[in-house]
C-alpha cells in the first residue's frame, strides 16, 4: 500500500514538473530572453528605441484601433449573446456558429477577404473609390480587420453567464412594470457585468496583439499605417534588434497586465 | 380585481399544456391551483401574468380583456419558486424596484418600502443582499417586492416549494394572515394538497392539462367530481366497486351485509384519532380512520382479523 502511495506521489510530481517545464521552455524562456536582450546594453538604448516618432506613432495607432474595436465588439457581443440565449428565431444556429468563425479562421485569410471586398477590383471597391473613401491601407481597413478577429470574445464570455442566471429575474422585472430597456439596464447588464468585463479584457488583448489580418490590409507605411506588432517585424527586418526587442517587451508587458486583470476578475465572476 | 380565464389552450410543440381551460376567480379571494407536476398549473399562472401567451382563449382582469397585454401592463405581482431575487440589489432596492420603474417620488418610495419591510418582518434586513438571507427571508422579500406596486392580482408559483417543512408551514400561515390584511386577489400554484387545503378558500384541481373540479376544500373532500380528485385531494381507498375516505370506514367484529374481511397490519395513533392499515382478503390495502374512543372500545390489535364496513361509497363514471 505504501509503495502504491509513493508511486502515486511520484507520478503527481512528474506530471507537475512536466507541465511547469513545458511552460518554462515554451513561454517563460522566450519572454525572459526578450527582457534580457532589451536591457542588454542598459536602459538608455531601449528608451531611445521606444521614443522614435515612428515607434510612438505605432503604439498610438495600436491603442487607437483597440479603442475603436473594443467598444464595437462589446456592444455587438452583448447583443449577440442576448439574441442567442434569450430569443428564438430562424438562423440562430447559424449566428451561433458564425460568431466562432474568427477563432477558426487564420487572420491572414481575414485580411485577404477584406482585400477582395474593399480592393479596387472588389465588390465595394468601385463605389468607395467614386466616393473618395479609403478603406484599405488606412485606418478603416485596419479597424475592420481587428474587429473581425476580436469579435467572439465578449459574446463567448457572456453566453454562459446569461444561461446561468436564467430568465426569472428578467421576468420578475417585467411583472413589476419595467419595460425592455429598464430590464436590460437595471437587471440584465448588472448581472452579466463581470462576464462583459472579462470579455472586454480578452478582446483588448487580442486587438493589441493582432498581426496577420492587419499586416495584409495596412500596407505597412511607417509612421502612418504601422501598428506596434508590424513595427516589431519591420525593426527586426531592418536589423534593429534593440528596437524590435524593446517594442516586443512593451507588448509583452501589456499582455501581462491583461493577465493580471483577468486573474483579479475571475474569482469575482464566480462569486457573482 | 376578478380574474376570468376563457377556453385557454396552450401547446409546447406536441405537448398540450392546457386544453380548453376555463376558470373564474372572484376579486379578493385566495385560490389554489392544485395538481401533479406537468398538469399545466404553472403554465396557467404564467399565462395570467403574461409571461406565456395562450394559443387560444382569453384572459380577463377586472372585467377587461388582458390577453394581448405585456406583463408590464397587467399590474400583477408574481412570486417565483426560486425567488428570482435581484442579486445585485439590497433588500430595500429589490422591494423599491417596481416603484422606481414607475417613477414614483423618492419620499413615497421610502415610506412604502418601510411599510412593506414591516409587513414581511424584515425591518432589520433592508441593507442586506439576497445572498445574506435565508430561503424563507428571501421569499418574504420577493413577496414584499411583488406587493410594492399594489398589484390588482398576486400570483405565486410554488412559493414554498424550495423551503424546508418548518419554514413552509410558517410561511403558509403567514400568507393566509397577509391575505386577510391586504385582500389582494391571490392565486397560488402547489402540488401539495395539504398546503392547498390549509391556505386556500377555493381550489382548482388540475390534471392532464384540464381543470377537474373547482370548489372549497370541504366540497372537494366531501363531493369529489372525479376519481382523480377523490384520490388526489385527501386520502382515499378503493372499496368494493368504488372509493371511500378513511373516516367513512368503520371496523366491526362480526361480518354483516357489504362488509369485507381484512387483516390489521398496523395501528398508528396520532392526536385524537387513529389510523388502521388493513389488508383485505382480496384487493388493495385499506386505511381506516377511527377516534381513539372507538379504537379503545373495539380493542383492536395488530394481526387481528376484522370486518370493514363503508358508511358511504362513491363510484365515478
Amino acid at each position: 500500500m505504501s509503495t502504491a502511495t509513493s508511486t502515486g506521489r511520484a507520478r503527481r510530481y512528474a506530471l507537475r514538473w512536466l507541465a511547469l517545464g513545458y511552460l518554462a521552455v515554451v513561454l517563460v524562456g522566450p519572454l525572459a530572453l526578450v527582457f534580457w536582450r532589451t536591457f542588454e546594453n542598459g536602459v538608455a538604448p531601449a528608451w531611445d528605441a521606444l521614443t522614435t516618432p515612428e515607434t510612438i506613432h505605432a503604439f498610438e495607432l495600436t491603442l487607437l484601433i483597440t479603442a475603436i474595436a473594443v467598444p464595437l465588439n462589446t456592444v455587438f457581443g452583448v447583443v449577440c449573446a442576448l439574441l442567442i440565449v434569450r430569443h428564438r428565431f430562424r438562423g440562430k444556429g447559424l449566428l451561433n456558429a458564425f460568431v466562432d468563425l474568427p477563432l477558426a479562421l487564420s487572420p491572414v485569410v481575414v485580411g485577404l477577404s477584406l482585400f477582395l471586398l474593399y480592393g479596387r477590383q472588389g465588390w465595394f471597391g468601385g463605389w468607395l473609390e467614386d466616393h473618395d473613401v479609403q478603406v484599405l491601407f488606412a485606418l478603416p481597413g485596419m479597424v475592420l480587420a481587428t474587429v473581425f478577429v476580436s469579435l467572439p470574445f465578449v459574446c463567448r464570455e457572456v453566453v454562459p453567464t446569461l444561461r446561468e442566471i436564467g430568465e426569472e429575474q428578467e421576468q420578475a422585472a417585467r411583472t413589476l412594470g419595467a419595460n425592455g430597456l429598464q430590464t436590460l439596464r437595471r437587471i440584465t447588464l448588472p448581472a452579466i457585468r463581470w462576464a462583459v468585463v472579462y470579455g472586454v479584457v480578452l478582446t483588448a488583448a487580442r486587438c493589441l496583439g493582432e498581426y496577420g489580418a492587419v499586416a495584409v490590409v495596412s500596407g505597412r507605411v511607417q509612421g502612418q499605417t504601422e501598428t506596434a506588432t508590424l513595427r516589431v517585424e519591420e525593426r527586426y527586418d531592418s536589423f534593429d534588434l534593440q528596437g524590435a526587442y524593446a517594442i516586443s517587451l512593451v507588448l509583452a508587458l501589456l499582455a501581462v497586465l491583461v493577465l493580471v486583470a483577468m486573474t483579479l476578475l475571475e474569482p469575482k465572476e464566480r462569486a457573482a | 380585481m376578478s380574474i376570468v380565464i376563457r377556453k385557454i389552450t396552450k401547446r409546447f410543440g406536441d405537448f398540450v399544456a392546457l386544453d380548453d381551460v376555463s376558470l373564474e376567480v372572484e376579486g379578493g379571494s385566495l385560490t389554489a391551483l392544485l395538481g401533479p407536476s406537468g398538469s399545466g398549473k404553472s403554465t396557467l399562472l404564467r399565462i395570467i401574468a403574461g409571461l406565456e401567451w395562450p394559443d387560444q382563449g382569453e384572459v380577463e382582469l377586472s372585467g377587461e380583456d388582458a390577453t394581448a397585454l405585456t406583463p408590464q401592463k397587467r399590474n400583477v405581482g408574481f412570486v417565483f419558486q426560486h425567488y428570482a431575487a435581484f442579486k445585485h440589489m439590497t433588500v430595500r432596492d429589490n422591494i423599491a424596484f417596481g416603484l422606481e420603474v414607475r417613477k414614483r417620488p423618492k419620499e413615497e418610495i421610502r415610506e412604502r418600502v418601510d411599510e412593506l419591510l414591516r409587513l414581511v418582518q424584515l425591518e432589520a434586513f433592508g441593507g442586506r443582499y439576497p445572498a445574506q438571507l435565508s430561503g424563507g427571508q428571501r421569499q418574504r422579500m420577493a413577496l414584499a417586492r411583488a406587493l410594492a406596486p399594489e398589484p390588482q392580482v398576486l400570483l405565486l408559483d410554488e412559493p414554498f416549494g424550495a423551503l424546508d417543512a418548518r419554514v413552509r408551514a410558517e410561511l403558509r400561515e403567514w400568507l393566509r394572515r397577509l391575505h386577510e390584511e391586504v385582500h389582494v386577489t391571490t392565486i397560488f400554484v402547489t402540488h401539495d394538497q395539504a398546503e392547498a387545503m390549509d391556505v386556500a378558500s377555493q381550489i382548482a384541481v388540475m390534471n392532464h392539462a384540464r381543470i377537474e373540479q373547482v370548489g372549497t376544500p370541504t366540497e372537494l373532500y366531501d363531493e369529489p367530481a372525479t376519481e382523480f380528485v377523490m384520490r388526489f385531494v385527501g386520502d382515499a381507498s378503493a372499496f368494493g366497486d368504488g372509493w371511500v375516505r378513511p373516516h367513512e370506514l368503520d371496523i366491526v367484529a362480526e361480518p354483516d351485509d357489504g362488509s369485507v374481511e381484512a387483516l390489521i397490519e398496523r395501528i398508528t395513533t396520532f392526536g385524537f384519532d387513529a389510523r388502521i392499515e388493513l389488508q383485505p382478503a382480496e384487493g388493495d390495502p385499506l386505511t381506516v380512520q377511527l377516534t381513539r374512543d372507538r379504537l379503545d372500545l373495539l380493542e383492536l390489535q395488530q394481526g387481528q382479523i376484522v370486518w370493514v364496513r363503508a358508511a358511504r361509497e362513491r363510484t365515478f363514471a
